[in-house]
């Protein structure tokens, strides 16, 4: 098989399935290149989708990784609105909910994922809204009016995207969070609880270490009781309680799958000739030396072009520092790096002002960051991350010092 | 009609080797760049998503937008792969005595 007239077949047409198929195209030219996806818009990028265009500051189209006609200019079939059922991996054919069938010669499953769903009674329903794709964020911009009582469960990037969204709108907002921090997945106590501060002062009622214990239909739409015994009595309630990997298809045939389609950091899966990338994989990442799974534009956006490489010849693994970001009430946090511990936290800024950074060092090694309206320190700082040496905290404290003459030791 | 005009927006001081500034000159958010002691222009806002590249991180002959990590470079103004989708105007500049200008079409 020769790389230029090779048959790709993209499944899933979100981010990593867009930018999977750009760069395929750019690396094989002469390549059939086919994207299927289950939804009816082109690839697009998910972030907006609980901040602009959930506030209406942003339009759908803007959202996209490439106008629509983009894809016809370079030959790049997309069949949307069709979901893949099924592949055949002896025959290297996926089948489609329309029953037709596409032979491949290289698959990049781009499979994504879906909200988690509540688990116990009343977990569905008209008033509860799970935010995954355009469709849900439009159905819940439409129940965003002002007075609405918003129950948002779960205060990790969606929830509070949400809720800050929520908020703009003039809706009464309370937020639920089982731990006793927000964001504890990903940040340190310190910056969840700014974060909910930051909220509070926005007129959100947020309540950490709190369960829900019962979802019951009343009084305005849905009456949520939780575990102090008190009742929220909302219109709405919006779950963000994680993501699920979509791993049904690579599962029935027969991939290794645990908790994510397991990729190795070339994207392969145990079928030579399946690939895979974004949310719907667990990979291995070299500089971390262990396998994760994570649900960031970075990793739909990159590990898809990584694989779309691969796929066409290159030899270069993806390795990067995972990084992520989120927006709330004007506030812009970035997270760089994926610690399973650290034993200091160094401030440089103060954690009273509007823009700062927190380092996480293990054993002196910083292993991970934060930036609070300071995202042109995230350069320097992935360079600091990456040569993984002992820093001397005071230094990394003192803004006199730029993290760039840092950086170069 | 609207012509070109070259504008004044900063001492060449304010723009010190290494250095960005952001300016606004003839209803463009404008961001100026000194490498090695020469100064450029381009759109200060990200093509992507709105964020001033003057927030992000200015690094060889490239610019950082602070929110998404896209990279422009500036002397061109050419966004150089994802998540950018397309370049951002590139302006002429010229220094007269100490004064930067750029060269601009105004926006009415």
């Amino acid at each position: 098989m020769s790389a230029s007239g090779a048959r790709y077949v993209i499944v899933g047409a979100g981010h990593a399935g867009g930018r999977g198929a750009e760069a395929l195209r750019a690396a094989a030219p002469e390549a059939r290149i086919t994207v299927i996806g289950a939804e009816t818009y082109p690839p697009y990028e998910r972030p907006p989708l609980s901040k602009e265009l959930l506030d209406g500051t942003m339009p759908v189209e803007k959202t996209f990784v490439r106008p629509l006609d983009w894809y016809a200019e370079q030959k790049i079939e997309l069949k949307l609105g069709v979901a893949a059922t099924a592949i055949d991996r002896g025959a290297k054919t996926v089948t489609l909910a329309d029953g037709s069938s596409i032979s491949y010669d290289r698959l990049l499953l781009t499979t994504g994922g879906r909200a988690r769903r509540l688990k116990m009674p009343g977990g569905e329903g008209p008033n509860i809204v799970y935010l995954r794709d355009i469709e849900d964020t439009k159905r819940l911009k439409e129940r965003l009016v002002p007075g609405a009582h918003v129950a948002v469960i779960g205060a990790g990037f969606i929830g509070l995207e949400v809720a800050a969204s929520a908020r703009k709108y003039g809706c009464d907002v309370t937020v639920l969070e089982v731990a006793q921090h927000p964001m504890g997945r990903v940040v340190a106590p310190e910056i969840g609880d700014w974060f909910a501060n930051l909220h509070r002062s926005h007129g959100a009622d947020v309540r950490t270490g709190t369960t829900v214990t019962s979802l019951e239909p009343g009084g305005r739409g849905l009456r949520v009781t939780v575990s102090d015994g008190s009742v929220i009595d909302a219109d709405l309630v919006v779950p963000g309680i994680g993501v699920e990997p979509g791993v049904e298809l690579a599962q029935a045939a027969g991939l290794d799958v645990q908790d994510g389609i397991m990729v190795d950091e070339f994207t392969r899966t145990s079928d030579p000739d399946i690939f895979a990338a974004g949310d719907a994989t667990r990979h291995f990442n070299p500089f971390l030396g262990r396998h994760l799974r994570l649900e960031s534009y970075q990793n739909a956006q990159n590990q898809a072009i990584a694989a779309a490489k691969v796929m066409a010849g290159g030899e270069d693994p993806f390795e990067e520092l995972p990084w992520a970001w989120t927006d709330q009430h004007g506030v812009n946090l970035q997270v760089v790096g994926a610690p399973l511990a650290w034993d200091q936290l160094v401030w440089r800024g103060s954690p009273e002002s509007q823009s700062f950074v927190l380092f996480y060092l293990a054993e002196g090694v910083p292993v991970a960051a934060n930036t609070i309206n300071s995202g042109r320190d995230m350069r320097p700082i992935r360079q600091l991350i990456r040569r993984a040496t002992p820093m001397d905290p005071a230094k990394l404290a003192n803004t006199s010092l730029k993290l760039q003459d840092l950086a170069r030791g | 009609m609207t012509e070109e005009t070259w504008i004044a927006v900063a001492p060449k001081s304010a723009v010190p080797e290494g250095e960005m500034l952001g300016v606004s000159a003839g209803g463009h958010q404008i961001a100026l760049y000194n490498l090695d002691g020469e100064i450029y222009a381009t759109d200060n806002i990200c093509s992507h998503a709105f964020a001033l590249l003057t927030d992000g991180y200015f690094d060889g002959d490239t610019v950082e937008c602070p929110l998404h990590a896209g990279r422009f470079e500036i002397k061109t103004g050419k966004g150089m792969g994802p998540p950018i989708p397309c370049d951002i105007a590139s302006f002429p500049v010229r220094v007269v005595g100490d004064d930067i200008q750029v060269q601009v079409t105004p926006k009415t």
